[in-house]
């Protein structure tokens, strides 16, 4: 009884992590209508770079280098938007997917090249081994804890600057009506890259928490875009908690199935994704609309 | 009113002087083609083979992507399952290759339909990912499959293989006839459909889904028709490329590079022509020959032109060029043929060209 309550604790706390990788995927589908399905390998990148980074500036834990990597991230996001995929926004949805499965292969390839195809893991210290007693003879490690308080504070900060802030207004309004926003004096292309920008903020911690909580290597990427996509779609478009919630119900799946035999683990989360797409296809908590 | 009276003088065409040349020229390649066993060697042999494939894979990525707007990056899924249904017919059931191949062909097709049905729920660009996830489930179904060798795959046992021999032709040459005789297919299959009414409505859909369906196009019925032919031939080739490669396993089967191939040499060539993915493939493999002991930079050249090219020139190099010159070999489109001197008293000069083209 108690590994089925393992199982489900665990799954909660990794779906946490699942949603973080899903915010920023469904953030820039809700504003410009495109899937990036470069989103995986730039978590992927974003772990390898943090691992160079600390390498770099001799920092004892990985989580010292988000200083450095969140920003960096940031700049990242603004300028793919502004420099490649702005221009291929349109009427024709072909060509922001044709373009980010290019860069996806780029960026895979490139890691494959300049870090070779080597399992890697990154060191964030002391917390890695560390855990909290429960009662029942269950223990919740301190790192999955505290991947699962991270991951629902960004969103929740997330939340709050598309709900209270200017910016989120734009954002907002943007992904209501791309021309009357325009037409408002709403700088879309800033926007646009404004809003990859901030998903890449998403990205850089996801990295960091993934690398630390798993080995990844460079082909990681597309597993990876495939767990946010199936949280966002299990929880319905638009709605961030609904988001959360969907990370949560697939790693639970994933770590039931994971019992029963380690190959099941990715297969019970497909399957649990199928079911839902065939029997809710707008999600379990898709929003409102008025 | 009176430009009405005129409609006597207008017609529309279908082909063009060029298009007929194009076509005997293209039958003459096909008698160079089916020639080949008898004057090139085996290595060649297999190359060539290996374009009708890649031909075959790309004309039926164009047919969903270019004309009917699905975006699908889980072909891998029906090329795999074509090859295993081959191998499990074969080994297990004692199935002759041939018939296998063409059962293959129809377990795509089955089960491209509950596929269609579940990821036709999701909105084009999220329906790409999903037919991803459909392809990974495969791949992990599969690898669960002992009596097929699970996660470390199968080969084809020796009297399978010479089974493929045809009386005096050796495998070598069946195979590669039957790859050049689908990649013609493909080819010949997409041509006609889009010359059909059916492919007047799918270029209705492509430039406006709304308008298409207000005009009274079934845009479900006939995006599922292309789905499922696609998913026969993708099956089919699928089960011919493992028949020629003796071994399966679900890695390589269900592998996403299976797509990125498919997209990029439709990309490159030009998407929505048919013309596009024989430029392309051609394009692929000059490159796969200079570029192939580069590794991993070989498949980041290839990413890198396929990003510019969508940037750059969204239509492909053939469509860039056809575009130019006003060339189309293979028309799918109808052609308004207007007389100017009956005309040029009727329309302003800005407005009447010799040729309007009605998508």
């Amino acid at each position: 009884m108690s590994g089925w309550i393992d199982s489900i604790l665990q799954g909660i706390m990794l779906g946490a992590l699942y949603a973080l990788f899903a915010a920023g995927l469904s953030l820039v589908f809700g504003v410009m209508r495109m899937v990036n399905v470069a989103h995986g390998d730039l978590i992927v990148l974003s772990a390898f770079l943090a691992m160079w980074l600390q390498r770099l500036m001799g920092f004892s834990s990985t989580f010292l280098t988000l200083i450095l990597l969140v920003p960096l991230m940031f700049a990242v996001g603004y300028l793919l938007q502004r420099t490649i995929l702005n221009p291929a926004l349109g009427e024709d949805i072909l060509r922001p997917v044709l373009i980010t499965f290019g860069l996806s292969v780029i960026i895979q390839n490139g890691l494959l090249q300049a870090f070779s195809a080597d399992s890697q893991k990154l060191h964030g210290g002391r917390v890695e081994v560390a855990s909290i007693a429960l009662p029942a003879g269950l223990a919740v490690g301190t790192l999955p804890l505290l991947t699962l308080v991270v991951s629902t504070a960004l969103i929740g900060l997330l939340q709050w600057v598309l709900y209270r802030t200017k910016l989120g207004r734009a954002l907002r309004a943007t992904s209501d009506d791309l021309s009357t926003a325009g037409l408002m004096g709403v700088n879309t292309p800033h926007l646009f890259a404004m809003a990859t920008g901030i998903a890449m903020v998403t990205v850089a911690v996801a990295g960091v928490f993934t690398g630390i909580r798993a080995s990844f290597d460079a082909v990681s990427g597309p597993d990876w875009l495939i767990f946010a996509f199936e949280a966002v779609i299990i929880g319905g478009l638009g709605s961030l908690w609904g988001t959360l919630a969907g990370g949560m119900i697939l790693a639970m799946a994933q770590t039931t199935g994971a019992r029963f035999s380690p190959s099941w683990q990715m297969l019970a989360g497909h399957l649990v994704f199928l079911a839902i797409l065939i029997l809710w296809p707008q999600g379990l908590f898709p929003r409102r609309t008025e | 009113m009176s430009i009405h009276k005129e409609w006597g003088s207008v017609r529309v065409e279908q082909s063009s002087r060029l298009s007929r040349m194009a076509a005997a020229f293209a039958g003459l390649l096909m008698l160079a083609l089916l020639s080949a066993p008898a004057w090139i060697d085996r290595g060649h042999l297999s190359l060539l083979m290996e374009f009708c494939y890649f031909l075959a894979l790309a004309q039926m990525w164009n047919l969903l992507a270019g004309f009917a707007g699905i975006i699908s990056l889980g072909q891998q899924a029906f090329l795999g399952l074509g090859g295993y249904v081959l191998f499990l017919l074969t080994i297990q059931l004692g199935w002759t290759p041939i018939a296998a191949l063409v059962l293959a062909g129809v377990v795509g097709a089955l089960v491209a339909i509950p596929g269609a049905l579940i990821v036709f729920r999701l909105n084009g660009a999220y329906l790409a990912i999903g037919t991803w996830v459909v392809a990974e489930t495969f791949k992990l179904a599969f690898s669960e499959i002992r009596s097929l060798g699970a996660g470390s795959g199968i080969s084809l046992p020796a009297s399978v293989a010479r089974a493929v021999n045809l009386g005096p032709l050796h495998r070598d040459t069946v195979l590669y006839g039957a790859a050049l005789l689908i990649s013609l297919l493909s080819t010949v299959c997409s041509y006609l459909l889009l010359r059909s009414q059916a492919g007047l409505a799918l270029t209705a859909i492509r430039d406006n889904e709304a308008t298409a369906r207000s005009a009274g196009v079934n845009s479900l019925r006939i995006k599922l028709f292309v789905f499922v032919a696609t998913g026969f031939g993708t099956a089919l080739t699928g089960a011919l490329i493992y028949l020629s490669k003796l071994r399966i396993s679900p890695p390589a089967a269900f592998d996403i590079n299976w797509s990125s191939y498919m997209i990029f040499i439709v990309v490159i060539g030009g998407i929505g022509t048919l013309e596009g993915p024989i430029v392309g493939t051609m394009v692929f493999f000059l490159l796969r020959q200079y570029l192939a002991d580069l590794g991993s930079w070989y498949l980041i050249v290839l990413g890198a032109v396929a990003v510019v090219v969508m940037l750059k020139m969204p239509s492909g190099l053939w469509g860039t060029f056809a575009k130019r010159y006003d060339i189309s070999l293979f028309p799918t489109r109808r052609r308004l043929i207007l007389d100017r001197s009956v005309l040029t008293s009727e329309l302003k000069s800005g407005h009447a060209s010799a040729g309007g083209d009605c998508e």
